[in-house]
């Protein structure tokens, strides 16, 4: 059996949610291919062999089209005779899988948070209802496909460097059938999705001229920050900060909520953190309920407090 | 144009999440039924666009008769006719087959639906279909602007957006803020219970994943409230061991 691996990378490194996929697919046990499309950080491919991979293999493009990816995946699949695909969650991971899922026949799970079952057929384990629950899922197909979430598993360092080629794939021009015509870059330093640690603030902080605190701690940190839904609706912030069901869903080792109260929307996009820390003058706030640290207090006076003890640190 | 919007009926965000029968199916008792929200933010678009360049909507849901209340609310909301592919939406294949069928009868312009249904989470539908259909399919579109046969959106991409252009057709994946959602109407609620809703049976298609048993996360141990920042850092550093 093998297995491709799909490489995210950003800035000139590969994403740590790649790696993480690449670890996965080393566990399921079987050959492990990474795939890196587009431009990839050329210098870090052959590292991938520390996760698991035994061989690199690079298509160049552009692949700003969805189809494009899912032709160069699926035929990379089958030049190497692949039966599974790994993806890492984000923002196109589904998307690729999909297509590349009716390409294929295959069986698809996404949102998978555990290695797969196979006492018994193939099963794996999927967060649903974001996040408030799990289900159970049997992949069928003899081909199947995982997106595969966030912190699933520990980064595996201590394979030797893989092999890195270039692959070459036959992409019909239908395929590029998307014009870009401009990015904007998120504000802030640090990545929103792949952040380790993410400082939010709500309502609490009573006007968007408020924030310089808020990205004072962040930075302290080494965080990305977030916010809630009514902030980004009145736009104190960006919508590309806006944590919950209906924004960015976000799964860090800590996530600093301030001023908000907590409603299950918002919970839905952070229930999957390692560990939740809020601040909230309000002591009944229903976040606390969901959280494993708290303090009650005044954010205008805990949060300059809090960076100036971890800048000490 | 003809726009085909495809809405997921699912429970209501504040809905307490339990299942039943040995916990292999949902338990809906007492939950209140809802469009997706991003499916809500799809239909809304797709009103816009009605207003500001004409064009026939058709909305579309894959489920079984308890999902019709929900698609009057797209008809009231502003869409003109509705069909409902009568069948269980097995799984994320089986419900783009679906629609991929409806989709190649009705020669549409545009298929919109929301970036992910909020019960399953999946992200694949659209890409499915699209690739069922041969045409691109485009997610997560905060902004989608029709001139002429060309779309200008915007798109959510890691650590940012992307500005970009398709030709029609095309299926997009909707998320905010590409539109603000809509509230009927009562004149839209009129409007709706004369509206045509098709019921068409599914083309026989397998499902490739099957649900087996469903779980609750495991509950918090409670959590540790911190009398002082001092402690709070403590707490990360030595307990949470994150600092």
């Amino acid at each position: 059996m093998s297995i491709v691996v799909v490489i995210d990378s950003a800035d000139g490194t590969i994403k740590k949610g790649s790696r993480e996929a690449v670890s996965y697919a080393t566990q399921m046990g079987g050959d492990v291919i990474a795939l890196a499309l587009g431009d990839a950080p050329e210098n870090e491919l052959a590292s991938l062999g520390k996760n698991g991979a035994s061989k690199v293999i690079t298509v160049a493009g552009e692949f700003h089209s969805i189809q494009e990816a899912a032709t160069a995946v699926a035929e990379v699949m089958n030049n190497v005779g692949a039966d599974t695909l790994v993806l890492a969650q984000s923002a196109k991971a589904s998307a690729i899988g999909g297509r590349v899922a009716v390409k294929q026949g295959a069986s698809m799970a996404s949102n998978v948070v555990a290695l797969p079952d196979t006492a018994n057929g193939f099963s794996v384990k999927t967060s649903i209802f974001s996040g408030k629950a799990f289900a159970n899922v049997s992949l069928s197909k003899e081909k199947k496909i995982l997106v595969v979430s966030k912190n699933v598993v520990d980064i595996k360092e201590d394979g030797g460097d893989a092999v890195v080629e270039a692959g070459s794939v036959n992409i019909p021009d239908a395929d590029k059938n998307i014009t870009v015509t401009g990015q904007e870059k998120a504000s802030g330093d640090v990545l929103l999705t792949d952040a380790d640690i993410v400082v939010s603030a709500g309502r609490g902080l009573k006007g968007p001229e408020n924030w310089g605190m808020i990205e004072d701690l962040a930075k302290a940190l080494g965080a990305a920050t977030g916010c809630s839904k009514p902030v980004s609706d009145m736009d104190w912030r960006p919508h590309s900060e806006h944590v919950g069901q209906t924004g960015i869903k976000v799964a860090p080792t800590l996530y600093i909520a301030i001023g908000i109260s907590g409603a299950i929307q918002h919970l839905a996009g952070v229930n999957s953190s390692k560990h939740i820390v809020v601040i909230n003058t309000d002591e009944e706030a229903l976040f606390f309920k969901a959280a494993d640290y708290g303090i009650v207090g005044d954010a205008f006076e805990i949060i300059p407090q809090l960076t100036e003890a971890i800048k000490a640190l | 144009m003809k726009i085909l919007v495809c809405i997921t009926h699912v429970p209501d965000t504040t809905s307490k999440i339990s299942f039943t029968e040995g916990d292999t199916k949902f338990d809906s008792t007492g939950v209140q039924y809802i469009i997706g929200p991003y499916d809500d933010y799809a239909i809304a678009r797709a009103v816009e666009l009605k207003e500001s360049n004409g064009a026939a909507i058709t909305v579309l849901n894959v489920g079984g008769v308890e999902t019709e209340p929900t698609i009057r609310k797209a008809l009231a909301i502003g869409a003109d006719e509705a069909i409902r592919v009568n069948a269980a939406p097995a799984d994320s294949l089986f419900v783009a087959q679906q629609i991929a069928h409806v989709a190649k009868d009705g020669s549409y312009d545009l298929i919109l639906m929301g970036r992910e249904s909020i019960d399953y989470n999946g992200g694949q539908v659209h890409a499915m279909v699209g690739e069922i259909l041969g045409i691109p399919s485009i997610s997560p579109v905060m902004k989608l602007e029709i001139e002429g046969s060309k779309a200008i959106m915007s798109r959510e991409i890691e650590g940012g957006k992307e500005f970009l252009e398709a030709e029609l057709p095309f299926v997009a994946g909707c998320q905010e803020p590409i539109a603000e959602w809509k509230i009927p109407n009562m004149r839209g609620i009129m409007t709706a219970r004369t509206k045509p809703l098709n019921v068409v049976e599914p083309v026989s298609e397998d499902a490739a994943v099957t649900y087996g048993t469903y779980e609750m996360p495991a509950p918090k141990s409670g959590v540790k409230m911190a009398s002082s920042v001092d402690e709070l850092v403590d707490l990360l550093k030595n307990d949470a061991k994150v600092l």
